[in-house]
């Protein structure tokens, strides 16, 4: 089963990359773009049926490696869950 | 006991590019090979020193020190923290200490989105009892080469409060000779390095095994080093 | 979409880039018609790219011997000995056409792709340059590619952990549809430990090493022996992406390896891939070679045997090794958790065969694919004549300090900072001078010696007079060497050139090449290694023609160099190579020229090579033996903006004394050649030494510590106003 974790910074962190790519749509005449925050997706082939099961592990991925819980959040979508 | 008899161990990771530099410098002082370990040893032998070089360890691949910080050597370096055993972390160092919480905050991306590699100037703050500060003069700022593209030290407000109230603030970025903007990467309160709060673990941005004699980079960097040092032998 | 049982016909040929000669040859010399894999090997290797068919017979005409030469062009990088049973191996090669592509990439997976040039022949490397060319300041796409590509260098260079210590960037209209992005890298090994790439032994093991391949960069050989059009969007797939990260892991494991006595052969897989390394490696073991596709790592499904030898994944090597070293060898790579494969062997059939899905691919003969390459002979003329541009054309009576500041404040000469410290110029902490200094110094690691190394070429200089510029870029080099104290050794080239099916561009290259020969000889730095980067035309338009010379040379003491920047107040200013009567110069195809002239192309300065000689020497014994104290070549914008360099940097004044006939702006920035501006502690002793030399040596004036630049006697200017437009230039351009 497949688990999509989005990660991004939490409030309050600087994003200095999202502060460049706000000023580039804007320079771009998209001046209706106001804040801009950048995170990742990754994506895991991972070898679980049960949905809980996927999520309590992937979840665990999460603390231990995937998030550095001080600057960001993570969420966790499993596209096969019913 | 005297600097040579110091036990001084580098680890070393995929990628790590400064520990043989690390090591010439720490040679250079103390006449002395400090061991170079390798991340996958699952124990470390007594040392008086541990070193975390500089460098892109696993390519900074996830986070910069992310999957170093998980790496099986780690344990026993946590171990030998734990165990009031000292500790430095340079630059790729610093952001590993920093993923294993060895010390307190996150370096995240230079403001300016560039990697920069230039001089600037370190001024020594006065801290909690360490053995990387205690010889330091606080009115004499030094010059330190950086080279980093994730310098920029974060921790939210509450926190910086409290390190700073604990003098776990070692360094702050400083004007300098060398010119430029006096903070390289946008670090919170201008932070250039940290102190754990037993003093004992230290992270450090600038990279002082690239300043150890007149004709390369300077002799501040050889002045810090051997003071630390001193300080351990003690 | 064409398969492997499918028949080839000439028109696949010419979609390969190959010619109707071409493809006929191809058929004459298998006796038949060759399969999709066949054809596309025999495009591969007679691509402009790796066939050199363009530039090949004038490339012999280069000197290549020297009692200083170890290894000379043909393999992997050129060796040369600097003493103490220690060898520097090095060259330069060109990543254009994917640069203009994808900056970052391209740029990046040049960086890595020299590197392997260079560690293939067991050298830890230690130096990077690179040379760069980009478009109008103002042009729309100039901005991105100069970010993109500066990125790129730092973001493979800094992660490998190599100091990129050097290099230069111009801007020209000639670039905007064609970006030259040059990486040089130099590196040490052991005189008698030095590795090569032919294959030895029958039956030997052919081992596959470093990343798993994909479809990256399939034809990347071709597309750089093509011009580019509006097609060019679309060509997005076939650049290369790099992985530094592998770089690093793999430069410690083969330098591991070889420390071991395992290997025999060994080949880095660049510009296509499996191809040009099986076929040389073979080629040049006069042997042949068997390999199993099914056996190469793959992170991609279903690749076919085209694909598999013809992709340009980055980070990979073949190697031949010892019959017996296979498991030593498999443990190094495992510890370091790259791909070791053996996929092959070595045979005595002089053929190259493809065994894949238990049949076979490709069972071609060796020698046709090397010894048949073509080789042209393409048409070319004599080069233009120029007419001599008089100073007072062109000139007017505005101060001097006037045109500094607007010189000094142009992309031309402005400071590069903002490029070079996005590079690590310093990891491995030996690099004695970096960027900013006339030529790179770098410690060999554990001594007191230490390597120079320069790039260099003036493009309007080549464009005005070919022979003249390909001259003049071994002299520049030359110059910039001597400057820092080091005695020059060998030199790696990059000929960077438009379509060679015009005659009026193959003249360029020929002339250049005459040229840089002469260069080469007079002054002992016979070439090594070098890369030819031809069709760096867009629509029909070509580039200003950029023949870079990559030098290397040694200095037994880095205590003895000296930089490009004034250290003490009150020491004499001098120009060495100038006499006390000049009060012009030549201003023709000059950097004043191109500001304050007109657009027209006018005769370079004369250049003399017998006077390069005697006066490089003369700058660096004087700078061994402590008369000279700094030291900078007089190139671009001419004497004082050689003063004003050596000024800003140092935070040190200057009082200039100037002539008072003649005319002031051509002495200023006449370009004329063989001159340095130095500085001394000892006066006397400099003026007597250079009259013994026969070299002519004027006074200029004097250091001063007032925080200005005094041209006459009223002529003055800050060097802190000097320095915000010289500092400010660059960044108010990348910030648009």
């Amino acid at each position: 089963m497949q688990a999509i974790v989005n990660i991004s910074l939490k409030e309050g962190v600087l994003d200095p990359q999202g502060r460049a790519i706000s000023h580039s749509l804007n320079d771009l005449g998209f001046s209706e773009v106001g804040d801009v925050r950048v995170g990742k997706q990754i994506l895991l082939e991972i070898d679980e049926t049960d949905p809980a099961r996927l999520r309590q592990r992937v979840a665990r991925m999460c603390e231990t490696l995937l998030s550095n819980t001080v600057i960001e959040d993570y969420s966790i979508d499993i596209p096969d869950e019913q | 006991m005297t600097l040579s008899a110091l036990r001084v161990a580098i680890i070393v990771f995929p990628g790590s590019n400064c520990d043989r530099d690390m090591m010439v410098a720490i040679e250079q002082l103390t006449s002395r090979r400090p061991a170079l370990v390798w991340h996958k040893e699952a124990s470390l032998d007594a040392a008086d020193l541990v070193i975390i070089p500089g460098g892109f360890s696993f390519g900074d691949y996830l986070r910069c020190g992310a999957l170093a910080g998980r790496s099986p050597i780690m344990n026993a370096v946590l171990d030998h923290a734990a165990r009031g055993g000292a500790v430095m972390g340079i630059c790729n160092g610093f952001q590993i200490l920093t993923e294993t919480g060895m010390v307190p905050g996150v370096l995240i991306r230079n403001a300016g989105l560039k990697f920069s590699c230039r001089n600037v100037g370190l001024r020594p703050c006065e801290t909690l009892a360490s053995p990387f500060t205690a010889g330091l003069d606080l009115g004499e700022d030094l010059t330190i080469p950086i080279a980093h593209n994730e310098g920029n030290y974060f921790a939210d407000a509450d926190e910086l409060d409290r390190i700073e109230g604990n003098g776990q603030v070692a360094f702050r970025y400083a004007a300098s000779d060398a010119g430029g903007p006096v903070n390289p990467n946008g670090a919170s309160r201008d932070i250039a390095g940290v102190l754990s709060s037993n003093g004992r673990v230290l992270g450090m941005m600038p990279h002082p095994e690239r300043a150890m004699s007149k004709l390369h980079g300077g002799t501040d960097g050889a002045k810090f080093l051997l003071k630390s040092l001193e300080a351990l032998v003690s | 979409m064409t398969s492997a049982s499918d028949v080839m016909t000439f028109e696949n040929a010419a979609t390969m880039g190959l010619s109707r000669d071409e493809w006929d040859l191809i058929n004459q010399r298998l006796g038949r018609t060759p399969n999709l894999c066949e054809l596309g090997i025999f495009s591969a290797m007679w691509s402009e790219h790796c066939s050199y068919k363009s530039s090949k017979k004038w490339l012999k005409t280069l000197p290549i011997d020297g009692p200083q030469v170890i290894e000379g062009p043909g393999e992997n990088a050129g060796a040369v000995d600097i003493g103490d049973g220690l060898a520097a191996i090095f060259k330069i090669e060109s990543h254009n056409h994917p640069s203009f592509i994808e900056p970052y990439q391209g740029a990046a997976t040049g960086v890595g792709g020299i590197l392997r040039d260079v560690f293939t022949m067991g050298a830890r490397p230690v130096a990077l340059l690179n040379a760069l060319r980009f478009g109008a300041a103002e042009h729309e796409k100039t901005r991105h590619l100069v970010g993109g590509v500066v990125s790129g260098i730092g973001g493979y260079g800094n992660c490998i952990g190599i100091p990129t210590v050097g290099g230069e960037v111009n801007f020209d209209k000639s670039y905007n549809g064609n970006i030259l992005v040059n990486a040089m890298a130099v590196g040490l090994a052991n005189s008698d430990r030095i590795f090569r790439s032919a294959a030895t032994g029958p039956g030997n093991p052919v081992i596959y090493v470093g990343a798993k391949t994909g479809r990256d960069g399939i034809h990347g050989a071709t597309m750089a022996s093509a011009e580019f059009s509006d097609e060019t969007e679309s060509k997005r797939p076939t650049v290369q992406v790099g992985d530094p990260f592998t770089g690093k892991l793999l430069i410690e494991a083969c330098l591991e390896l070889m420390a071991s006595d395992s290997v025999l052969s060994i080949q880095d897989m660049g510009a296509a891939g499996l191809t040009s390394s099986s076929v040389e490696m073979a080629s040049k073991g006069g042997l042949g070679m068997e390999i199993d596709l099914d056996l190469v790592p793959a992170r991609e499904e279903n690749m076919s045997a085209y694909e598999l030898m013809l992709s340009e994944s980055q980070e990979r090597m073949l190697m031949v090794l010892k019959p017996d070293a296979t498991e030593t060898a498999r443990a190094i790579f495992n510890k370091w958790d790259l791909d070791f494969m053996p996929i092959g062997r070595v045979t005595e059939t002089g053929r190259l065969i493809l065994l894949k899905d238990g049949g076979t691919a490709c069972d071609i003969p060796i020698g046709p694919l090397v010894d048949d390459a073509p080789e042209y002979d393409r048409p070319h003329g004599d080069a233009p004549t120029r007419k001599q541009l008089a100073s007072s054309d062109i000139t007017n009576d505005a101060p001097i300090t006037n045109m500094l500041k607007t010189m000094l404040g142009h992309v031309d000469l402005a400071s590069r900072r903002w490029i070079y410290e996005q590079y690590d110029s310093q990891v491995m902490a030996d690099t004695i001078a970096g960027p900013g200094g006339d030529a790179a110094l770098v410690r060999v690691h554990g001594s007191k010696r230490g390597l120079a190394m320069s790039t260099d070429c003036t493009p309007r200089y080549v464009e005005a007079d070919p022979k003249m510029g390909g001259a003049q870029a071994v002299a520049e080099a030359y110059r910039n060497l001597s400057a820092i104290g080091a005695t020059p050794l060998a030199i790696t080239n990059n000929l960077n050139f438009g379509n060679p099916e015009k005659p009026e561009i193959m003249t360029q290259l020929v002339e250049s090449v005459l040229g840089m020969g002469d260069a080469a000889r007079q002054l002992d730095t016979p070439v090594v290694s070098g890369n030819v980067s031809l069709y760096n035309e867009t629509d029909g338009k070509a580039i200003q023609p950029c023949p870079v010379i990559g030098m290397v040379g040694v200095i037994e003491n880095v205590d003895d160099a000296v930089g490009n920047c004034f250290v003490a107040a009150d020491q004499d200013i001098f120009v060495i190579g100038q006499s006390d009567k000049a009060d012009d110069g030549w201003l023709g195809a000059s950097i004043y020229q191109q500001h304050h002239g007109d657009d027209g192309i006018y005769a370079p300065p004369p250049l003399d090579l017998v006077a390069e000689q005697k006066t490089g020497s003369f700058v660096r014994q004087e700078i061994l033996g402590g008369g000279i104290s700094a030291a900078h070549d007089i190139a671009d914008g001419g004497l004082a903006v050689a003063i004003a360099e050596m000024a800003m940097r140092s935070g040190f004044g200057a009082e200039i004394a100037v002539p008072k006939t003649g005319n002031l702006h051509g002495w200023a920035f006449g370009e004329d050649q063989a001159r340095f501006v130095v500085t001394t502690a000892d006066s006397q002793a400099l003026i007597a030494a250079a009259k013994e030399a026969g070299i002519e040596i004027t006074k200029l004036g004097m250091v001063s510590d007032q925080g200005e630049l005094k041209f006459g006697d009223n002529d003055t200017i800050s060097i802190a106003d000097l320095n915000a437009v010289f500092e400010g230039c660059i960044p108010a351009l990348m910030a648009g």
